[in-house]
């Protein structure tokens, strides 16, 4: 039993927790800018011209429409056939965003259209100019109806960082597969892989439940 | 003629058309509002009445024709609309307060974001504002927290505390309980009292008949015909302005 | 240009007889989900206390672990551990399946939370007992309601299926990417391999949707859906 605590005190943890620092820093990365590139694609779903509006279309039905490792390959090993070169952390940051924000967008796009059209009307009679009118009238109001989605989505990051892994970033899982099997203990080592991850999850989900509750407003939601 | 202040024409509309799809909705619509005239525009509904008004701020672009602001041509003002936007003011029949603003933040925001004005002045120009429709106590309320005649008096200062040289009203009662419509009507009375310009379209004909120098009655997107009060209402030319205005007492019990 | 394009033709049967065994694997573990996630539901909903938090404690773990460390630790783990010999593919099913199960059985337990109290309290009126109220008038319900949200489980799992290249299931990206690494011309395999799986997962969801309107009944109010 001892030996057994030493080992993952010893042995199992160390690598693990580097692991985990890297998996923090690809969330921490892609999170926020995912978030950010979906409001955009999706203002320029809605409010563009024919031309960024089908653009904006296109990229969302190629993102959302083949598997993120897929996207990762493209990334990482089909680009440097065409001298384009990622190393593994940028490769993996670089599709996490695209990715995300495809998703990101649509529930954005959603709450968008569900906004009544006299709140864009009242605002230009007001004398604000377009963009003013969906800056400061319609994403405030766009964002916090899209808080549920959003959410789910970023949950959902978190756990598919550990794709990174297959294309050579050593993050939490790549840290966990490499460990295991140099000592053949997969049920231990993933044991606890998964037992950070739970953790992870159950953090970022209260911290966006404390944020949704900061940010609720009588009337919307 | 000397120029006379009172008589200055603050607003004029020339042979406005607009149609949709191939309907002609607006067909040649004109009249001038002048400072501190308040204008009552009636007519069955879907006559064009707030498409008409939609048009003179160009929320709605017209067809053809002209509008203009204090002698400014704004029709095809395209870049700088926004300017002449501020300077009308309009009031919804839905309100359209911004949900995510409180009664404050409503009436702060275009000060802030168009005219750009330091935080603490529009507070403070905000508060007044409120306080003009007698709601100061509601300010950090939300719009769901506010009362179908409450939320259409912060969408009133929202419009005055951009100090308008006139405002558009739509039907500005129509959404509201009945036990609600004296507290706005009272605000907009107010409003004229205190020599506001103003073109309002609204069904309550009493309040018409007392705040309006002139009203116009519209039909089928054209001005069937218009006068002071008392004339349309005693003794209208056509049989069809008769007709309505009998309909309206008998539906409004006026 | 024509090279590429004469290469993707080439590899067009292998390819597809990949994108075969992907859909192997959704159909697979979209029907063991289904099969585990209605009881799963019911129990959740209907069961006593004690059922009900076992049954929030799968969802939780299943819901809470990348699908790639449960691969890792059901295939290089468990199942050794328990003395299973599993092919990669009957592995992988499982896993999916055990996973999409979780998923699943939330979506079912929404159907049937939303169709409120009235029709389980009408139907025991009538006489019946709980267990045939749930069999005849509220899962045929439940299950009409939760298509929506089952075509979209079914574009998830297609997708992350994906991801079980990683215990080198012969499957669409596998071996996309085998004929990747021999020809060294990743880019054209790779994108021909987005494009199936583009049509698979928009071809699916459209497919679902006819089936959701021959089931539909008048009056039924559909979720959103989101794929
Ligand atoms: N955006 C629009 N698109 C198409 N038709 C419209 C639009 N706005 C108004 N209309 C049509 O124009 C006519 C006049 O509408 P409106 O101006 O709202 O009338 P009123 O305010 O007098 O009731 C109606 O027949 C209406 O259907
Ligand atoms: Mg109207």
């Amino acid at each position: 039993m001892n030996e057994l605590y030493s080992f993952i005190r010893d042995i199992v943890l160390p690598p693990l927790l580097e692991g985990t620092l890297v998996t923090l820093q690809l969330i921490v990365l892609s999170i926020p800018l995912g978030f950010i590139l979906g409001i955009l694609i999706a203002v320029g779903r809605v409010y563009g011209n024919k031309i960024i509006s089908l653009f904006c279309t296109i990229y969302v039905l190629f993102f959302r429409g083949t598997p993120l490792l897929v996207q990762l390959f493209i990334l990482y090993y089909g680009l440097p056939s065409v001298g384009i070169f990622f190393s593994p952390f940028v490769a993996a940051v670089l599709g996490f965003i695209l990715c995300s924000s495809a998703y990101h967008s649509e529930y954005i796009r959603g709450a968008i259209q569900s906004i009544k059209s006299g709140q864009m009307m009242a605002a230009e009679s007001l004398g604000m100019s377009r963009s003013q009118a969906i800056l400061y009238i319609i994403l405030p109001q766009a964002l916090r109806r899209a808080i549920p989605g959003c959410s789910n989505e970023i949950i959902y990051l978190v756990k598919y960082s550990s794709l990174a892994f297959m294309v050579t970033c050593v993050e939490l899982t790549g840290a966990g597969k490499i460990i295991a099997s140099r000592y053949f203990q997969y049920t231990l080592v993933f044991a606890v892989v998964g037992a950070i991850y739970l953790l992870m999850v159950s953090v970022i989900t209260k911290v966006i439940n404390t944020l949704e509750k900061k940010l609720e407003i009588p009337g919307i939601g | 003629m000397p120029k006379d202040e009172a008589n200055e024409v603050v607003l004029k509309v020339e042979e406005i058309y607009k149609s949709y799809k191939g309907k002609e909705v607006l067909k040649g619509i004109s009249f001038e509002v002048r400072k501190g005239g308040v204008k009552v525009i009636i007519g069955p509904s879907g006559t064009g009445k707030s498409t008409l008004l939609r048009c003179l701020n160009l929320l709605t672009v017209p067809d053809k024709g002209q509008v203009y602001l204090e002698g400014e041509e704004i029709t095809h003002a395209k870049k700088n609309i926004h300017q002449f936007r501020q300077k009308i003011g309009m009031v919804f029949q839905d309100f359209n307060l911004f949900d995510h603003l409180t009664a404050l933040g409503n009436v702060e925001i275009g000060l802030t974001r168009v005219k750009r004005m330091n935080r603490e002045k529009a507070r403070e120009k905000a508060q007044e504002e409120l306080r003009r429709v007698g709601l100061e106590e509601q300010a950090s309320l939300y719009p769901a927290q506010l009362s179908g005649g409450q939320k259409q008096r912060v969408s009133i200062a929202r419009t005055l505390a951009m100090d308008p040289k006139v405002i558009l009203f739509d039907e500005p009662t129509s959404a509201l309980d009945p036990e609600l419509i004296g507290e706005v009507l009272e605000v907009i009375k107010n409003l004229a009292l205190q020599g506001m310009t103003m073109v309002l379209v609204t069904h309550e004909m009493g309040f018409a008949r007392s705040v309006a120098n002139e009203i116009i009655f519209m039909e089928e997107g054209k001005i069937l015909e218009s006068g002071p009060p008392a004339q349309l209402f005693s003794n209208p030319k056509y049989e069809r302005t008769r007709q309505f205005l009998h309909k309206i007492s008998e539906l409004y019990g006026e | 240009m024509t090279e590429n394009l004469a290469l993707i033709f080439q590899s067009l049967p292998y390819l597809l007889e990949g994108a075969g065994v992907t859909l192997g694997l959704v159909g697979g573990s979209l029907g063991l989900g289904l099969i585990i996630g209605i009881p799963m539901a019911v129990g959740q909903v209907y069961g006593n206390k004690y059922l009900a938090s076992l049954i929030s404690l799968y969802v939780w773990f299943f819901r809470g672990l990348p699908e790639l460390v449960l691969l890792f630790l059901f295939y290089f783990g468990l199942f050794t551990l328990w003395g299973l010999n599993l092919t990669a593919f009957t592995a992988a099913i499982l896993v999916l399946g055990l996973r999409s199960a979780a998923y699943q059985s939330q979506i079912f337990r929404g159907s049937i939370q939303s169709l409120g109290e009235g029709q389980m309290l009408a139907a025991l009126s009538l006489g019946m007992k709980k267990s045939e109220a749930i069999l005849y008038i509220v899962l045929p319900q439940a299950l009409r309601v939760s298509i929506p949200g089952w075509s979209n489980e079914y574009a998830i799992i297609l997708k992350d299926s994906a991801i079980t290249y990683a215990i080198g299931v012969m499957e669409l990206l596998t071996r996309a990417n085998f004929i990747a690494t021999r020809t060294y011309k990743p880019m054209p395999i790779f994108l021909a391999c987005a494009v199936i799986f583009i049509f698979l997962t928009y071809g699916g969801v459209k497919a679902l949707n006819l089936l959701e309107k021959k089931v539909r009944i008048p009056g039924y109010a559909y979720g959103r859906r989101e794929i």
